[in-house]
């Protein structure tokens, strides 16, 4: 297989609601400025994926309404609907498959929709779309699965939103800056119990673009390559009736993958920083069982023991992560982003210091049921 | 009809219409809601291969990827394997109309079955409510049902 890196990167701040810019703007935004941070310009990007789901934006094939502002006029351009880890991913096999380079964006706009009819619009018509699940209330159902199983506590959760929320506050990207306690987690609004308001991520508008060149057309890009060195993907079953919620076995699945084709045997002795897909604080611990950094039930010990934490030896989202900031689709973009940022050194008052290798994690659909797992690092091998 | 419009303000475009559409349930989900509306009952159906018993019935078992044909007659009760009280307004998508809160979801085992059903229990006191507790299905008068999930009104805790 051919070398492949990430030469260009570029996110908006996340807010609540950028009344001032339409998708397009978003796109056109990023595009430009992945452009510029890798130093290349338009003709030297062989082909683009947009990211963008038709729910959220409201528009029948959403991705053709993007085309122009991502510089894909008289381009090859096709589409992904889902994470923008995943369309990452498509990126890279376009890059593998004879593309030079390959530019990828995503946008959304949580606050033109309502989020919680547009994710409710994501279940099984007949049998459950109809009693109303949606994202928090389904996600309330795996948290509930997940302390059954293990004993753990709704401060144990609690805990993961306090650690990424003061994260988030050395991100100026972050949507929220937030100085909060296990105490204000626990007495927040009770959204879908065990689950409070500040167990939630926020829903946000923002949008990101990568550009992933082979190793044939590194050299024009000015950026330090942050290489991928590993990557796969791997779906549980669609209802969650099918599966055991409480045990990511795809994200197990994908990880041990993603670990064989970077070569890498112990994950906590390799890997120097964590971006995952928080969108609920129960996941993080839950993420890390599934990555294999520690046994089955034991996620919540590894930040009770600081090893999450910015001083730990394995800082999970030093972004603040998706609890910080949640443009849907853009989330798992984001993440490796933040890992790309860590590994050329460029993280500001969030680096981790030495960072060489970042595990970077997206997941699609209802409580995780698919995810997608990148390796990256700053040495090709 | 006209709305006043602030122009010194940046502008947005409304728009609250419904998209409809009409979902076929198909063949095995049609039989799920006859013996509903028949027996006062649920109906599964069983992979020839792995065993497994899947409610509601559908024609594959996605591990062995094998057709199923063999259902399965199955009761009205099932054990509570996680819920959640939900207290934040949300749109019913049955009527459009705000939904009352605290309702409770369940995620419940079936009796004779191997996957998990959702759907409305009937407590909204968290106190009240354990996994493990077992679960009775109240459905609505013959005459009412539609052979849609609302047939099922929704689960009382029986111990």
């Amino acid at each position: 297989m051919d070398n492949i890196a990430i030469v260009g990167v570029a996110q908006t701040k996340y807010a609540e609601r950028k009344k001032d810019k339409t998708c397009a703007d978003l796109v056109f935004d990023v595009t430009r400025a992945a452009m510029e941070d890798a130093g290349l310009a338009l003709e030297d990007v062989d082909n683009v994926v947009t990211v963008s789901n038709d729910f959220i934006d409201g528009r029948t094939i959403s991705s053709m309404a993007v085309g122009d502002a991502a510089g894909a006029h008289d381009k090859n351009i096709s589409t992904v609907e889902g994470d923008g880890a995943f369309g990452a991913l498509y990126g890279a096999m376009r890059t593998l498959g004879g593309f030079g380079t390959t530019l990828v964006v995503a946008h959304a706009k949580g606050s033109e929709g309502d989020v919680k009819f547009i994710t409710n619009g994501m279940f099984e018509p007949i049998y459950q779309r109809l009693l109303g699940l949606e994202s928090i209330s389904s996600s309330a159902l795996q948290a509930r699965m997940y302390m059954d199983r293990y004993g753990l506590t709704e401060e144990d959760f609690a805990r993961v939103s306090v650690k990424n929320h003061a994260n988030g506050k050395n991100n100026p990207y972050a949507h929220l800056q937030l100085d909060v306690t296990v105490d204000d987690v626990m007495n927040s609004e009770k959204l879908a119990d065990p689950l409070k308001k500040l167990d939630c991520s926020p829903v946000s508008d923002g949008a990101a673009a990568i550009i992933i060149a082979n190793e044939s057309h590194i050299s024009k890009a000015k950026t330090k390559p942050v290489w991928v060195r590993g990557m796969a993907h791997c779906s549980d079953a669609y209802l969650l009736g099918d599966r055991d919620l409480a045990v990511p076995q795809s994200l197990a699945a994908a990880s041990k993958k993603a670990y064989t084709m970077a070569g890498i045997n112990d994950p906590m002795k390799s890997i120097d920083l964590v971006e995952l897909y928080d969108a609920f604080s129960y996941m993080e611990p839950m993420w890390l069982e599934g990555m294999g950094f520690c046994e089955a039930g034991k996620g919540a010990t590894l930040l009770d023991q600081g090893v999450t934490a910015m001083s730990g030896a394995l800082p999970v989202n030093p972004s603040g992560g998706v609890l910080s900031s949640h443009a849907m689709l853009v989330a798992g973009l984001a993440r490796i982003i933040e890992s790309v940022l860590q590994l050329r050194g460029e993280a500001g008052q969030r680096q981790v210091e030495n960072a060489k290798t970042a595990l970077a994690h997206g997941i699609n659909g209802a409580c995780g049921q698919a995810h997608c797992v990148w390796i990256l690092g700053n040495q090709k091998k | 009809m006209t709305t006043e419009r602030d122009y010194d303000k940046l502008l947005t475009v409304a728009l609250d219409k419904a998209m409809p559409y009409d979902w076929s349930i198909g063949l095995h989900g049609s039989m799920f809601f006859q013996e509903i509306r028949e027996n006062q009952r649920f109906v599964g159906i069983r992979c020839p291969q792995c065993k497994k018993v899947y409610v509601p019935p559908r024609r594959v078992c996605g591990p062995c990827y094998t057709e199923m044909d063999e259902l399965v007659p199955l009761s009205d009760t099932g054990t509570l394997r996680a819920f959640s009280v939900v207290n934040y307004p949300f749109i019913d998508p049955n009527t459009g109309g705000q939904r009352p809160v605290p309702y409770t979801y369940g995620y419940i085992q079936m009796d004779g079955a191997d996957n998990i059903f959702s759907h409305i229990i009937n407590e909204t006191d968290v106190s009240k409510i354990e996994v493990g507790m077992r679960l009775k299905a109240v459905f609505k008068p013959k005459e009412k049902m539609q052979g849609h999930i609302t047939d099922i009104i929704h689960f009382d805790i029986i111990s």
